[in-house]
């Protein structure tokens, strides 16, 4: 109970409590006060920054990548397109601890090194709240256990996306090049906006080259997603606009002769219309799987690639550089008419072997060593294209001068890139005083002339550029830009043409007249294509000694005598009446041009039975 | 006894003697209630829009105020003299639960806090929250005040005892909260300033000690997140920064109410109990947050006001002690969500959802309603 002497201050007491009392409201209202000070800062003050700050925090942009535009034939055959693949990506401001995430991640399906470290590159770069990809085309078995551990991966998400696929694979390869995921370098080169959201760019090939047309636009959305990631409802959206489809001139049933032709050895082929200048076939083997590179190639995959023997990955038809041995003769021929210093009349004795005045070095024709003679006592144009007379062309050669060689030879597109709309195209090697001074600082030495005049030295052209100066022989000097890609989303792409060449009727029929006696003269050198042909085929054999194509390539001891024998040359047009087909290939190593000739036959054959007319 | 007998009937007591209401004889302060209700449905609305919308969430935290409301009518019966008869008793089985808890407790999150008894659980710490004040107030009612330096020493020997030991539950919030209640009845007894001073003058000297061997590492954790929460932005720092982002979004006029994008997509934790003064800052904005504190003030200085009035030193020192407590409450968790304060669980009393203190803190204004209806009904 209360104590007595409680009454006698309880006066004071009650004073004391007021006062109190009085300093509690005080102290109370002060406080208050300072809190709602602090609530004005932030609503009214710090207002704008928290409202932008809770609208990022609840829409984001969705970047919606474009489909990448799809590649025909010129028949309508699908060459690359785009199938649906499964992807593991991860939001880094879900993840409570990556390393973690990572680890459970890992325990549940592979991810490879690669993977990991293209991640952790691009964890680096990503906008907030962006999904950042981990592992790309999960199979039906993964996807189902990410499903399954959903609820203990925060952060995890599973998507959808397109993905380039290239349903002919090998056939193809060079011809169409790849897509890849986008590396470090790229970034830099690439539009940031136009590529958020799309992991995939042109490597190399067409794929490359028309990057801009096949890609298309990227659209947007706006979506409001909780702070699981989780996307509740899409605001607005601006919708992508899809990459066009090209329409390549290449022919799926002339591609795939040329390379069954070619079979399995290392060569290639380019056959194009000479009217047009349409690319109709395009093939380097050995080729390579091009679905490899689309999910970033293992490395495991690309140094069993890159290290081959074989170089897969170089594109001969147009980086191959090779001496274009006796090929080169048809447009030596034409230099000689052109010049005025031959006549399709004038004739040069042929002995076997052919010297240099006042040098008693005899330069041999390859007969020589056959028949111990020259082809013939005296032999003509058109007989020494037909039967490939070195002596001619040492002759011809001596008397045109190296310079003028080149001055002539150039219009039919040696020495210089043919502008093809591909990439990584090699122009060759046209040779004359200037290039040697400039290229190799010494000064041209005669004898060096003699050998140029039949393709042999200096000079190296590409498949490419044989098939495409075939081209213009065949169309008598229409000049056209060969190309890969016919139309872009249906609309014919125009054609580009260079000046023509212009001559007298009568040097072009000299020409064609000793090609078709390649084919079909009784002593031609590829007269063994003539077997049970319906059309009449213009050609000429070449044979080239290796100098090695293969800058990485370290020979096998084994290997070394299969991989010195000579390559075998041949380019051709057909029919010889209106010609719609020219060729240029090569088998390396073949042994002579008996290898490649009958290569010719196959492509012209298979062009010349669908082609209408 | 003596306080009641020396009283003088005043012209409030004679009109109250002349009609006596029903509301007087079951000791209902009726401004008191009427506040009350008002926050505490102005606290439903919120919180049914902080919980998702869910009827339940509003149902649940509706049946622990009916409860709290049953248990402070029941209060306010009690007689003053019953609570000062009963206040050493309360705090003997209440210190006694405190110790079985650091024995026999069950607990989560690293802390031990609940007694388990025949599968219903409760929290101790929970009720020395009044009982603490009322036995402070008992023992100061005793003697001579101002308190002398003896009284100070009992009384701080009282009220840190139970504090000590929900320190090492761990549950800082709650032990300062306790503290603090006792405090605030040495303070109403008018604890004489240069005790106030000393007391605040060790406290600061001893801050730094405090730091170093004193505070668990997630303490001193949530003490810097406050100054710098950027400093970790999803691990500690993400609660300050939404939250302060749910408040600043709300601007004026708020975003509306169920328009809580923070607390709808899930950025705000927490967002329907110790953080839900966040989302009605985001949805009613500050204008909400005016209305709110307006109905704390005023149930504040209804406090103070029966506290003045009271008509014994232990009712004067119970009810400025509850309604500085209350205060505490409010201060705090507006002062943490706002970043201004670290973050301690102490909830937003009477809107936060959560039965225990509701419980407690309407138990804690039926006391207070005891001694208003005692003050003023002239005998008991």
């Amino acid at each position: 109970m209360l104590p007595q002497f409680d009454l006698k201050d309880s006066q004071l007491e009650s004073r004391i409590f007021g006062s109190r009392t009085i300093i509690a409201i005080c102290l109370v209202t002060v406080l208050l006060g300072l809190i709602l000070v602090r609530y004005y800062a932030l609503q009214i003050t710090g207002y704008e920054v928290y409202r932008t700050q809770s609208e990022r925090n609840r829409v984001q942009l969705q970047p919606l990548p474009p489909k990448r535009g799809l590649i025909y034939d010129r028949n309508g055959v699908l060459l690359a397109d785009n199938r649906p693949s499964y992807v593991l990506s991860l939001v880094r401001e879900r993840v409570e601890d990556l390393d973690v995430a990572l680890s459970e991640l890992q325990a549940l399906l592979p991810i490879s090194e690669r993977d990991l470290e293209n991640f952790h590159k691009k964890v680096n770069r990503r906008r907030p709240y962006e999904a950042v990809p981990l592992r790309f085309r999960l199979t039906e078995n993964e996807r189902a256990l990410l499903a399954v551990n959903r609820f203990r991966l925060p952060g995890v998400a599973v998507e959808a996306q397109l993905l380039r696929h290239y349903p002919h694979g090998e056939l193809f390869s060079h011809a169409l090049g790849y897509v890849g995921r986008i590396s470090e370098g790229e970034v830099q080169a690439l539009d940031e906006t136009d590529y958020r959201g799309t992991f995939y760019v042109g490597k190399v090939g067409v794929e490359k080259f028309y990057e801009d047309i096949l890609h298309g636009d990227v659209g947007y959305q706006n979506v409001e997603s909780n702070a699981h990631g989780r996307v509740l409802r899409v605001l607005e959206r601006f919708l992508p606009v899809t990459g066009k489809d090209l329409t390549l001139s290449l022919d799926y049933r002339v591609q795939r002769a040329a390379f069954d032709a070619l079979g399995d050895r290392r060569g290639a082929v380019v056959a194009l219309s000479p009217l047009s200048g349409e690319i109709l076939a395009l093939v380097s083997t050995p080729g390579f799987d091009t679905n490899l590179f689309v999910n970033g190639i293992s490395y495991k995959d690309y140094n069993a690639l890159r290290d081959s023997l074989d170089v897969p990955l170089f594109n001969r038809a147009i980086q191959g550089s090779y001496p274009p041995g006796s090929t080169i003769k048809p447009f030596m021929a034409m230099a000689g008419l052109q010049s005025g210093l031959v006549t399709p009349e004038s004739t040069v004795p042929d002995p076997g072997w052919y010297s240099l005045p006042g040098d008693s070095h005899r330069y041999r024709d390859w007969i020589l060593r056959i028949k111990g003679t020259g082809h013939a006592p005296l032999v003509n144009m058109k007989m020494a294209i037909a039967e490939s007379c070195d002596v001619y062309f040492y002759d011809l050669a001596r008397r045109l001068t190296i310079d003028r060689m080149a001055e002539y030879l150039q219009p039919f597109g040696f020495g210089e890139r043919t502008g093809i709309d591909t990439t990584s195209e090699r122009g060759g090697i046209l040779p004359s005083t200037r290039w040697k001074r400039g290229a190799m600082d010494q000064p041209w030495y005669p004898g060096e002339t003699i050998s140029a005049g039949i393709g042999q030295g200096y000079m190296l052209a590409s498949p490419l550029q044989l098939a495409v100066a075939t081209g213009i022989m065949a169309s008598k000097g229409q000049r056209r830009v060969p190309h890969l890609v016919m139309a872009v989303d249906g609309e014919p792409v125009p054609l580009s043409a260079l000046d023509p060449l212009i001559a007298p009727a009568e040097h072009w029929e000299t020409i064609f007249d000793g090609m078709r006696e390649v084919v079909h003269g009784r002593k031609g050198t590829a007269k063994a294509l003539a077997q049970g042909i319906t059309y009449e085929m213009a050609g000429k054999t070449g044979t080239a000694q290796v100098i090695g194509i293969a800058q990485n390539a370290v020979y096998n001891e084994a290997d070394v005598s299969e991989r010195h024998r000579h390559h075998g040359l041949f380019v051709a047009f057909a029919p010889i009446e209106a010609p719609t087909i020219a060729v240029g290939i090569i088998v390396e190593n073949g042994g002579g041009s008996s290898a490649a000739s009958p290569i010719a036959r196959e492509v012209i054959d298979t062009w010349l039975s669908i082609e209408p007319g | 006894m003596g306080d009641y007998v020396r009283q003088l009937p005043h012209q409030g007591s004679h009109d109250m003697a002349r009609r006596p209401s029903v509301v007087r004889r079951v000791h209902i302060d009726v401004p008191l209630l009427l506040l009350l209700l008002l926050l505490t449905f102005y606290g439903l609305a919120v919180l049914y829009s902080a919980s998702g919308q869910s009827m339940a969430a509003v149902i649940r935290q509706g049946s622990y105020l009916s409860l709290g409301y049953v248990v402070m009518f029941l209060a306010a019966q009690i007689s003053l003299q019953r609570y000062v008869r009963l206040a050493p008793w309360l705090y003997v089985a209440g210190l006694t639960t405190l110790v079985a808890v650091v024995f026999v407790g069950v607990g989560a999150k690293g802390a031990q806090r609940w007694l388990e008894i025949g599968g219903f659980r409760f929290q101790p710490s929970e009720i020395m929250k009044l009982v603490v004040p009322l036995v402070v107030a008992w023992f100061l009612a005793a003697r001579t005040l101002p308190p002398g330096l003896l009284s100070v020493g009992g009384s701080l020997i009282l009220l840190g005892l139970p504090a000590i030991l929900i320190v090492i539950q761990p549950d800082l919030g709650t032990a300062l909260l306790i503290a603090a209640s006792g405090l605030f009845v040495l303070f109403m007894a008018g604890l004489r300033w240069r005790y106030i001073m000393g007391a605040v003058v060790l406290a600061a000297a001893s801050a730094w000690p405090l730091w170093i061997y004193g505070l668990k590492d997630y303490q001193k954790q949530r003490i810097l997140t406050m100054f710098n929460p950027d400093s970790d932005k999803l691990g500690a720092g993400w609660n300050i920064i939404q939250s302060k982002t749910a408040i600043g979004s709300g601007g004026w006029q708020g975003k509306g109410w169920l328009q809580s994008t923070q607390s709808r997509l899930d950025f705000l934790p927490e967002s329907h109990t110790d953080f839900i003064i966040a989302v009605l800052a985001e949805e009613r904005g500050l204008q909400g947050i005016i209305l709110l504190m307006g109905i704390y003030l005023l149930i504040l200085l209804r406090g103070f006001w029966i506290g003045v009035h009271a008509q014994t030193s232990f009712g004067r020192m119970m009810a400025g002690s509850l309604t500085l407590t209350f205060f505490v409450y409010i201060f705090v968790n507006m002062g943490m969500v706002a970043g201004l304060l670290p973050v301690v669980g102490v909830p937003l009393p009477l809107v936060s959802a959560g039965g225990t203190s509701v419980v407690t803190l309407l138990a804690g204004f039926g006391i207070l309603m005891a001694i208003s209806t005692e003050s003023r009904s002239g005998a008991m």
